[in-house]
């Protein structure tokens, strides 16, 4: 057996063979692999006996739901209109001159995946992202820098 | 002149470690004393719709059902609020507790946080805590458990219907009401859904009593609101205040002294220019003097540097992809309104292009599904109706 159906049997042993275990055991794939693959959703598919269609369906309604691979870290920084009014289009041009990525694009050592995101609920430290679950508040571009080389480090 | 002062009051964030006595407490009162207590409170929801809890309990528990839940709703997803995350922070047991009770009153053994993916770094802690709560339940011989279901980036999950949609593994799409949760929730069970904020109030309520509470505020706004306040203003953060201000005594201890206007309630909330500030009374609907605003707390101040068409377009931007894309009025209506914007702005369509758009949001407020797309109408109509020019030039 390999991995991801070993994973995704242990997420169904654990959440139960409901409908409602769905998403907790999307959201485990994820955790782990980072993204949702085809593969993955069809084997969740008939853990659950529930048709790949609406699997697929129910996975695509959720935007942290990726079922792209992605990279290791998944930024998302804030659009949304406080962040958007302190700064956010500069630490956004500061993580694309940085990384050498747009908006939706993975670097191609495959450790960051660069996205948008709606409100983070941090507007008063605005401007926010996530990187992966982590958050980060009242950045600029100096402090952005900062983090991604921490990342970087991290990395090497 | 010496700037305004609003009186700050603090009731939620107060520590308190007594927790543990005042679900005892609870726990050994009649059910129907607590909801007495609770309606003559006259708390009402805290997530910005305001409908009566106590009402809301008193229906689910008058549901006779082999099962019934309860839902702390914590898909904090409004642009501009972030209270809710300071109090699963700071006051956990307040809610686990307010989550308690409730399941006490309806007859709900099985409780609920829907915690927006966004918050996941919370989990560790709010775990701990329900370990801890559902460890003195135990000890107390009081059955009572309490799950945390995660939401992966939906702002839809918090309309309650299309919460129970996530929950139950769906896509989250409102359901039609009638029925409603109380009746008809999750997993078709009676369902209490709750936002973090009401829960630590009945916390409150019932440590303190209802008078307390109802002493504060206005007529049909009783009681305090925590404030989330951002952009524009020197004092941005989290506050507790009293129903009933105007929006004016708010700008003047809020404002950074040039405020435009202010977004109350978020999004979906209304835009209100200098010139209603005094006329406009923050609290729900009522036969208050002048025009009451309800809110779920998020309040954004702008100041004359900023363009109300770049305000407009970013909210309309974030309704058009947070549709849910169920009903045509909001998935259809959403797009035609932010392309709309953009045509009038490049001159490629006539400025009464503007009244035609302003007719649409009418027909979304009538026809849309769910409370997104009615909504949607609210920050359309109060920008452009007030800031018309700056649509246009």
């Amino acid at each position: 057996m390999d991995n991801i159906s070993t994973t995704i049997k242990t997420l169904v042993k654990k959440h139960g063979k409901k409908r409602e275990s769905l998403l907790p055991v999307l959201q485990g794939i994820i955790k782990q692999e980072n993204f949702l693959s085809e593969y993955a959703m069809v084997l969740v598919a008939t853990e659950l006996d529930i048709s790949a269609a609406e699997v697929y369906g129910t996975a695509s309604f959720y935007s942290f739901m990726n079922h792209k691979k992605g990279g290791k870290y998944i930024i998302r920084i804030c659009k949304t209109i406080t962040c958007s009014m302190k700064g956010k289009i500069q630490v956004l041009q500061a993580i694309e001159d940085m990384l050498k990525i747009k908006v939706g694009d993975t670097t191609p050592d495959g450790l960051f995946t660069l996205l948008e995101t709606n409100c983070l609920g941090w507007c008063h430290k605005a401007p926010a992202m996530l990187i992966n679950d982590e958050v980060y508040t009242s950045l600029t571009p100096e402090r952005v820098r900062e983090i991604l080389s921490e990342y970087l480090t991290k990395n090497k | 002149m010496e700037s305004y002062h609003l009186k700050r009051i603090d009731f939620i964030f107060k520590n308190e470690n007594d927790w543990k006595d005042v679900l005892s407490r609870a726990l050994a009162s009649d059910k129907q004393l607590i909801l007495n207590e609770l309606m003559e409170s006259e708390l009402k929801g805290r997530g910005g719709a305001g409908f009566p809890t106590g009402l809301k309990w008193k229906l689910t528990a008058d549901e006779k059902s082999d099962e019934k839940h309860i839902i702390c709703n914590a898909d904090e997803g409004e642009p501009g609020t972030f209270k809710d995350r300071e109090i699963l922070t700071q006051v956990p047991f307040k809610v686990l507790v307010g989550m308690a009770i409730c399941g006490y009153v309806i007859g709900a053994l099985k409780g609920f946080i829907y915690l927006r993916g966004e918050y996941t770094f919370l989990m560790p802690e709010l775990e701990k805590a329900i370990k801890e709560f559902e460890y003195y339940c135990k000890e107390i011989n009081f059955k009572f458990s309490i799950k945390i279901f995660l939401g992966s980036g939906a702002y839809i999950c918090g309309e309650e219907t299309a919460l129970f949609e996530s929950m139950e593994g769906k896509r989250g799409e409102p359901r039609n009401k009638p029925p409603f949760p109380t009746k008809n929730g999750y997993l078709g069970k009676p369902t209490v859904v709750n936002n973090v904020e009401t829960l630590a109030h009945t916390y409150t309520i019932f440590k303190y009593g209802a008078k307390q509470f109802y002493d504060l505020g206005v007529q049909y706004s009783r009681g305090t609101k925590l404030f989330s306040v951002s952009g524009d203003t020197p004092k941005a953060g989290i506050y507790e205040l009293e129903l009933g201000m105007t929006l004016e005594q708010f700008v003047d201890d809020f404002g950074d002294g040039d405020t435009k206007a202010v977004q109350v309630g978020g999004a979906s909330g209304f835009l209100v220019p200098r010139k209603l500030f005094s006329q406009t009374i923050i609290g729900f609907k009522g036969k208050l003097e002048g025009h009451s605003l309800p809110t779920g707390g998020s309040m954004m101040l702008f100041n004359s540097s900023r363009s109300m068409f770049n305000v407009l377009s970013n909210y309309l931007y974030f309704f058009h992809e947070e549709s849910c894309g169920q009903c045509t009025p909001c998935r259809v209506g959403c797009q035609v309104l932010l392309n709309g914007i953009n045509e009038v702005k490049k001159g490629e369509r006539s400025t009464l292009y503007l009244d035609k758009l302003l007719q649409l949001t009418e027909t979304m407020k009538q026809t849309a599904k769910c409370g997104l797309g009615q909504s949607v109408a609210n920050s359309f109509s109060s920008i452009v109706e007030n800031f018309k020019e700056e649509m246009i030039y």
